[in-house]
């Protein structure tokens, strides 16, 4: 049962009691999604529910909203101003949902109709829940696209759901939901989708949309970041049941439930790089096979006996409640002093060369990427052409992480890909290992690849289905004619490297879980002891507690085999925790460089700015007290950038600008030169700008 | 970085430190995909089963034949003018013929040349489609239009105009370019298919990832590409073994081949059909036989595609 919120003098305006979801015949026989999920909502309020994926977090909010399928066993008690909503006919709760409830969902596109303008979408709801005519529902269509932040509402009303940017449909629906004014506002991970910019942008608005309506709002996300942003109280799922809840200010700074500790600790944060991260060993339970006792006991390292034996309740602490055994002696992260998660011993640096003596192991040089843009389906012909990577240049010297960010459509793929083709660019140069790229033969490129390996984003698709994981790491070892028997040996000894079993090589990837299958993709990278790690979005596919394993390996590795790596990721704090220098990207371009501690600590580019300040932090007090610098839109379309500086449409600091130096903007595409030692940035006005808290 | 480390001692050490009571690498015998999918396929009892009697099927067409003559006297082109349509008997096992052929020697020498087609015929004809769908799905531009516009071409024009204007040529050569014509005809629409799936499968990070770890191109193509449509192609082999024994019969209409008084299973099935309710004995066994290849062709496929599919639980795991 919960404790917060219980107001004897007034009814809660939604109140969950007991929620229990149970899907009937699944793999494994019925799947109980949902064991016990209590909260109340007062109007206003912000309950942000955090969990990884399949903890129940969605289910149990699609249950509010009844819209789970018919087979679905719903249990317990939905109460909206004291009235229950379970067991009531669809009917009426279609009456309910979009008037009184209302929700964003995760994915816009397939959330929105295709075939419907969104003006006509929006007028839709309002028309069935208000009553209004045509005309005035269109005319209300146009003033809440509008007040979601849509420029030129009136004409854009008219669009189809596909005309519009992910960030832009995502308003489109956050203006659907608020239509109607509802009580109560269930978002389901509105940001996961998007960049960092743009899910800035998105809570900010659903702050405003939350004002305007004064609606409670239920935030669903696996960011911890963005609870400790937006919610006024958390609750903590896993394994379908919630295992802590509280306000969260002293939830974040004083967890009370072992999970709860480790995914706090498990999280990379912006604000701390040194920070080593702990990992919570294994992976979630499958629920619909779940042994007696707490959930979390197999992963748990401060496990009891009875653990294994009496699920605990959620139980009253002095902040909230949690459901542990050990609530009681957890006191700051520790059990009588010993920390619940011990910080994992990591190989430490050893006594580095100053970086401009190390050799470099990658020379990327003015390198150009530009794709036609041709017409006509019979007689093709070029009509112009967009470059997607445009004069970039960088290095990597031995034994250091370079990390690559950007949003998406930055052009940080195509230069990644660049590299690792091998190929000669058609503009500019590529020297891997003292080697130009350009001159080299067949049988030269082939050996150059032992030097240069990549991991890939998703571990499922990377991983070849129908190999055993020991060919699949064998695979490079094969094609550069090692001896049976010496691969045989290699393969056992890669995979106790990165924290395998040797006998885990007769498996096929499909019997391992996300973590462990990209310690494969990591394991066959390194067979041939290269030199320089091409990492793309390594982690980004990986739930936050089994990503800091990877990442801790990661780092382990770099000391240990002195590795260097190319990092590509959108999670800033990932970067953060990990890259020894950053290159932030924009539209193709390169518009800050430097060492990692300069550009987080005190960036000069108002790109680099406006990024590192829309990440979230895990920590309500530090995240609430930061200083916001949104960029404006979206990425300008690449086949028609604006003039001059290719940032100017969106940049913070432009608006600010006198009209003589918004001139300048306009006109003189600014070059990457040093405003500040070892920092180079693009921008004629660069400026150093902490916005990060220390 | 003062001297790179030794990737091979450090991964010593981590064994040593992170998994103190860990085997020595030795001890675990790593196993490639090959023996992986044997053991696998060796586990289905039916698979076991319909392997003994394909085989028991090839014993039976190349030495039942000898036996036969030396226990009863009779060869496929032997006649018994004392027998003419006579039921099964201890001195005619499958009976006799209207011109009092024995109808099991008949038989055993059709199934002789029946299997070799069917199986040759759905090796070739999968095989070939596997290729050129997957080089031309892979490899694209030039090669793709190049290759399509070749199965286009095959599609297109008739198969038996083509046969009738090139047999001359082939009529000594004998049966065995049979197999080949009847393949040559059956693989373009697999191939298309293949070539689909190509494109699809390509764009998979596992291509990229081992085209990065300096596979050749015939390396991805055989071993990630074609492995994962074995599914479709085992369904597609098992099909052509049926319809080549039977397609082999209209082609030996053109005088190709199995001519009389040579037999196939394809032309005692076909001369058979007619009687098949007055005198059963005629074409009964050719087709029992007929139907028994097929099944076993197809449970082999069978348990074939589960092995190699490591999601399917009834191949039973991977130990």
């Amino acid at each position: 049962m919960s404790d917060v919120g219980d107001d004897v003098s007034q009814v809660p305006l939604l109140s969950v009691r007991d929620l229990g979801v149970v899907f009937p015949g699944g793999e494994d026989g019925d799947v109980p999604a949902v064991r016990g999920v209590a909260y109340d909502l007062a109007p206003g309020e912000v309950l942000g529910i955090v969990g990884e994926s399949g903890s129940g977090k969605s289910v149990s909010s699609l249950a509010v909203m009844g819209l789970l399928p018919r087979n679905a066993r719903v249990t317990g008690s939905v109460r909206l101003r004291g009235v229950e909503l379970l067991g009531r006919p669809d009917g009426e709760l279609a009456r309910i949902r979009g008037n009184d409830i209302a929700m964003v969902f995760q994915d816009p596109l397939s959330a929105l109709t295709p075939v419907y303008t969104v003006g006509d979408q929006i007028a839709e709801t309002i028309r069935i829940h208000q009553r209004l005519a045509a005309g005035p529902a269109t005319q209300r269509a146009v003033e809440l696209l509008d007040s979601v932040g849509i420029p030129n509402a009136a004409q854009r009303a008219k669009a189809f759901p596909h005309e519009f940017s992910g960030g832009m449909r995502q308003r489109v629906m956050i203006a659907m939901a608020i239509a109607n004014d509802p009580d109560v506002l269930i978002a389901d991970e509105p940001t996961t989708a998007l960049d960092v910019t743009i899910q800035a942008q998105v809570l900010e608005l659903l702050e405003t949309a939350r004002q305007l309506t004064n609606a409670a709002t239920v935030m669903i996300t696996h960011d911890l970041g963005v609870v400790a942003g937006i919610a006024d109280r958390v609750l903590v799922m896993y394994a379908g049941k919630a295992v802590e809840q509280g306000p969260v200010g002293p939830v974040y700074a004083a967890p009370r439930m072992p999970y709860t500790i480790g995914l706090l600790g498990s999280v990379p944060r912006l604000d701390r790089p040194g920070q080593t991260l702990t990992p919570i060993s294994g992976s979630p339970p499958n629920v619909s096979r779940l042994e007696p006792g707490c959930p979390f006991a197999s992963r748990c390292p401060v496990v009891l006996p009875v653990c294994r034996e009496v699920e605990p309740e959620l139980t009253p602490t002095a902040v909230g409640s949690a459901a542990c055994h050990r609530a009681d002696e957890i006191v700051d992260g520790s059990i009588d002093g010993v920390p619940v998660f011990p910080p994992p011993v990591l190989a430490q640096a050893r006594g580095l060369v100053a970086r401009t003596e190390r050799p470099a192991v990658l020379e990327v040089r003015e390198v150009t990427k530009r794709f036609d843009i041709t017409r006509g389906a019979v007689m093709r012909r070029k009509v112009g052409s967009v470059s997607a990577v445009d004069g970039v240049s960088f290095d990597i010297r031995e034994g250091e992480a370079l990390g690559l960010v950007g949003e998406s459509g930055s052009g940080k793929t195509t230069t990644i890909m660049e590299v690792l083709s091998l190929q000669a660019p058609a503009e500019g140069s590529i020297v891997v290992h003292g080697k130009d790229v350009a001159g080299l033969g067949r049988r030269e490129r082939k050996e150059l690849r032992r030097d240069i390996q990549v991991v890939f984003q998703d571990p499922l698709s990377s991983l070849d289905p129908r190999l055993p994981v020991g060919d699949i790491i064998d695979e490079p070892l094969r094609s550069f004619d090692v001896p049976r028997a010496e691969r045989a040996a290699r393969v056992g000894e890669l995979l106790r490297l990165v924290g395998l079993a040797p006998e885990h090589a007769n498996r096929y990837p499909a019997d391992f879980s996300g973590g462990q299958r990209q310690r494969i993709g990591i394991a066959r990278a390194l067979a041939l002891e290269p030199k320089l790690l091409v990492l793309d979005e390594p982690v980004s596919a990986l739930d936050v507690s089994i990503q800091a394993g990877v990442l801790n390996l990661l780092e382990d590795l770099k000391v240990r085999l002195g590795l260097a790596y190319l990092f590509v990721a959108h999670d800033l704090s990932v970067v953060r925790h990990i890259a020894d220098r950053v290159a932030v990207m924009y539209l193709g371009r390169l518009v800050e460089v430097g060492d990692a501690d300069d550009i987080f600590e005190r960036p000069t580019h108002p790109y680099t700015q406006a990024l590192l300040s829309a990440v979230p932090i895990p920590d309500p007090v530090a995240e609430r007290q930061r200083e916001r610098i949104l960029v404006r839109g979206d990425l300008p379309d690449p086949a028609n950038l604006p003039s001059g500086c290719r940032f100017r449409s969106r940049c913070p600091l432009f608006v600010e600008l006198e009209p003589g130096q918004q001139q300048r903007c306009a006109e003189e595409d600014p070059a990457l030169v040093e405003h500040v030692p070892g920092l180079a940035s693009a921008c004629h006005f660069a400026r150093e700008r902490t916005v990060v808290p220390g | 970085m003062s001297a790179p480390a030794d990737p091979l001692v450090v991964a010593d050490d981590a064994a040593v430190s992170d998994h103190p009571g860990q085997k020595a690498p030795s001890a675990v015998v790593v196993r490639g995909r090959r023996s992986l999918v044997l053991r696998r396929f060796r586990r289905r009892r039916g698979a076991m089963v319909a392997l003994g009697v394909l085989v028991l099927m090839f014993v039976g067409a190349f030495l039942g034949p000898v036996i036969y003559q030396a226990i009863t006297g009779w060869t496929y082109s032997t006649q018994d003018y004392t027998a003419f349509l006579q039921p099964p008997s201890p001195d005619h096992w499958f009976g006799t013929t209207q011109i009092g052929q024995d109808v099991f020697a008949q038989t055993m020498r059709g199934l002789q040349k029946s299997l070799i087609i069917g199986l040759l015929v759905a090796l070739i004809s999968t095989g070939l489609a596997a290729v050129v769908g997957a080089c031309a799905g892979y490899f694209g531009g030039w090669v793709d239009r190049a290759l399509m516009w070749g199965v286009d071409l095959l599609l297109v024009i008739p198969s038996f105009l083509v046969v009738a204007i090139i047999s001359p040529a082939f009529q000594s050569a004998g049966w065995l370019v049979l197999v080949f014509l009847i393949a040559i005809f059956a693989w373009m629409i697999t191939a298309r298919i293949v070539r689909g799936m190509t494109l699809s499968l390509k764009e998979r990070e596992f291509v990229l990832a081992a085209r990065y770890s300096g596979v050749s191109s015939a390396g991805i193509i055989f071993r990630h590409l074609i492995p994962n449509m074995s599914s479709l192609l085992i369904i597609d082999a098992t099909i052509a073994v049926a319809t080549a024994i039977i397609a082999e019969t209209g082609l030996s209409y053109f005088g190709f081949g199995v001519q009389p008084p040579d037999v196939s299973l394809g032309n005692l099935i076909a001369s058979g059909t007619r009687s098949a309710f007055t005198f059963p004995w005629l074409f009964l066994f050719a087709g029992g036989l007929l139907v028994a290849t097929t099944l076993a062709v197809s449970v082999i496929g069978d348990a074939l595609r589960d092995a190699l599919d490591p999601a399917s639980s009834r191949a039973g795991g991977t130990k």
